[in-house]
């Protein structure tokens, strides 16, 4: 022990939230390392290459996305206490998103990062909803989203008290469940409120290059900052002593010693590291899983009239089921990503077309399959994925599509557990947020989607957010 | 260090946390949370410069002491002349 390397902070795993962790404390002359098992940093929203082509996992869209000139939204507090100037993300606007509810979309609201374009959709759509929706809004608009100590409400509750229409209801809820809900049919009120805030009242914008520009700066600011990392090197355990972290073990069988530890892979998946006195894990995984089709085109979608939305969240029956399906993936409803479809600017785009849909899947459906088997119903739910969500975008035929497709590639709740350590492929985590970011050791805190600040900007938030309450406010 | 120079330390570091801030007209006897938009992570950040380029430690129960450039400069000035002093 004597001889083991020490740390003020170690931090595990090199997602959004944990470097945004290491950016904080390194620029304050802390010693910091952070340890990710994978060769690749960004977690859940990283990305990766195939037969020469990148693929970016997990983020569709930045969300957040204020102009210039707003201030005290997420995205400039995050640009002011990472030191990033916001031309270095490079951001480019969404140029229009739906909601399409029905079994052809009969039912669309339009929105861009203008939010009166949504509201008047509403007014137009649901007249006799609008007075209860703009009370809604303003609700939203006051409430105290980042409070660390607030009483969990339902968000279900809370909406209905405004809006009566169940249509309407689920329309909201679709977007903001997708992009973040780790609880199923419902959300709490403050997770609702920083997610509805995140799409419709701030909006959506994205890199050219997608989600390795934004990982480069944060690994560039890190590295400046002096911030240690060692990849492919996880933490197998941690050693508790008298209610602290006295060691974290890693994948090589090292022993490293840490006076602050900030874990970024989860509750549950931080409780089964902690070798603790208590034995059996209290903590409940999430059950909520995706698959994800991608398909790369010769061309720009414009050419095949897919040209107008950036993403389009889509649900086909009477009500919307938000919850673990109980086949392997629940095709009734989705998200549909265009990339190509950010104004990056006259005459640039991606070089080729790219068509993504998200839908919600059954991990143990996944998980125990044999290779075969599970190549095999890979291809048979791309299929079926793609034609539902085909349902939703202007028609083409069969064949229009397979000469156009290039190569497909989807990832499951199986790839996602294999590459993040996320139990049960639980993309947004378990149920049960911890906000201010406490463990049952003292000196071991939760940064990332189970600390509760969601999306990717959220990610980054809770990262600082954590780093700074309990170790740089700590002196 | 005169008052003026503090106040320069001061301005400086809150150009580099918030440069989306207009700091040409900042006066030195108002609120700096009523004149340009700061929370208190950037007050946390305030302080946590001061200590990483100066030296300087303000204690929690202090902060209140920064809420303007005059009292910034009449609480910091003292500190950075033990500063000085001792350097």
């Amino acid at each position: 022990m004597n001889t083991s390397t020490h740390y003020d902070v170690a931090i595990i795993g090199a997602g959004m939230s944990g470097l945004a962790a290491g950016i904080r404390l390194a620029h304050f002359g802390k010693k910091v390392c952070i340890f990710e098992r994978h060769n690749a940093v960004g977690g859940l929203n990283s990305f990766y290459s195939l037969s020469g082509r990148k693929f970016d996992v997990g983020l569709h869209a930045l969300t957040n996305f204020v102009r210039p000139g707003v201030k005290g939204t997420p995205l400039t507090k995050l640009l002011r206490q990472l030191r990033i100037d916001r031309a270095e993300f490079a951001l480019c606007e969404q140029k229009q998103s739906r909601v399409a509810f029905g079994p052809g979309g009969e039912t669309s609201l339009r929105f861009t990062n203008d939010f009166s374009v949504f509201e008047s959709e509403i007014a137009a759509q649901f007249p006799v909803q609008i007075d209860g929706f703009r009370r809604l809004v303003t609700k939203i608009r006051s409430f105290d989203d980042v409070s660390l100590d607030a009483a969990p409400v339902s968000a279900r509750a809370v909406v209905r008290e405004h809006i009566t229409d169940s249509l309407l209801e689920d329309m909201l809820f679709c977007p903001v469940m997708y992009y973040g809900s780790a609880q199923e049919h419902d959300m709490e009120f403050g997770q609702f409120v920083i997610m509805f805030k995140a799409l419709f009242l701030e909006g959506f914008a994205r890199p050219l290059d997608g989600v390795r520009v934004i990982l480069r700066v944060l690994l560039d600011k890190y590295r400046r900052a002096g911030g240690e990392r060692r990849m492919k090197c996880g933490v197998t355990k941690i050693v508790a002593h008298a209610g602290r972290a006295s060691a974290l073990v890693l994948d090589s069988g090292e022993e490293i010693t840490a006076t602050h530890v900030i874990s970024s892979i989860g509750a549950p998946e931080t409780e089964r590291l902690i070798n603790s006195a208590t034995g059996k894990p209290l903590l409940t995984p999430g059950r909520l899983s995706f698959v994800e089709t991608i398909t790369i085109l010769n061309r720009q979608p414009a050419e095949l009239g897919w040209g107008r939305d950036t993403i389009i969240f889509f649900n086909d029956s009477p009500r919307f089921d938000y919850v673990c399906p109980d086949e392997p993936v629940d095709v009734r409803s989705g998200v549909i990503c265009i990339p190509n479809n950010f104004d990056y600017g006259t005459d640039l785009n991606l070089p080729e077309g790219i068509f993504r849909v998200t839908c919600l899947a059954r991990y143990d459906r996944w998980a125990g399959l044999p290779e075969d088997a599970y190549q095999a119903a890979k291809r048979a739910w791309f299929a079926t994925v793609q034609s539902s969500a085909r349902r939703f975008v202007p028609t083409i035929t069969d064949n229009a599509l397979a000469e156009a497709t290039l190569t497909t590639d989807m990832f499951t709740p199986r790839t996602i557990t294999k590459f993040t350590g996320h139990i049960g492929g639980a993309i947004y985590g378990a149920p049960v947020k911890h906000r201010q970011g406490r463990t049952e050791l003292e000196n071991v805190y939760l940064c990332g989607t189970d600390q509760g600040f969601l999306g990717i900007i959220g990610a980054m938030l809770s990262g600082i957010s954590m780093a700074n309450y309990h170790i740089l406010q700590k002196g | 260090m005169t008052k003026e120079e503090c106040k320069k330390v001061v301005l400086d570091i809150i150009a580099d946390i918030a440069p989306d801030e207009d700091l040409s007209n900042v006066k030195p006897e108002v609120r700096l949370r009523d004149q340009l938009q700061l929370d208190s992570m950037d007050f946390l950040d305030i302080v946590m410069e001061l200590r990483k380029r100066h030296g300087i430690e303000v204690p929690e129960a202090d902060y209140q002491q920064l809420a303007s450039l005059d009292s910034c400069a009449d609480y910091l000035t003292p500190k950075f002349l033990a500063v000085a002093a001792k350097g």
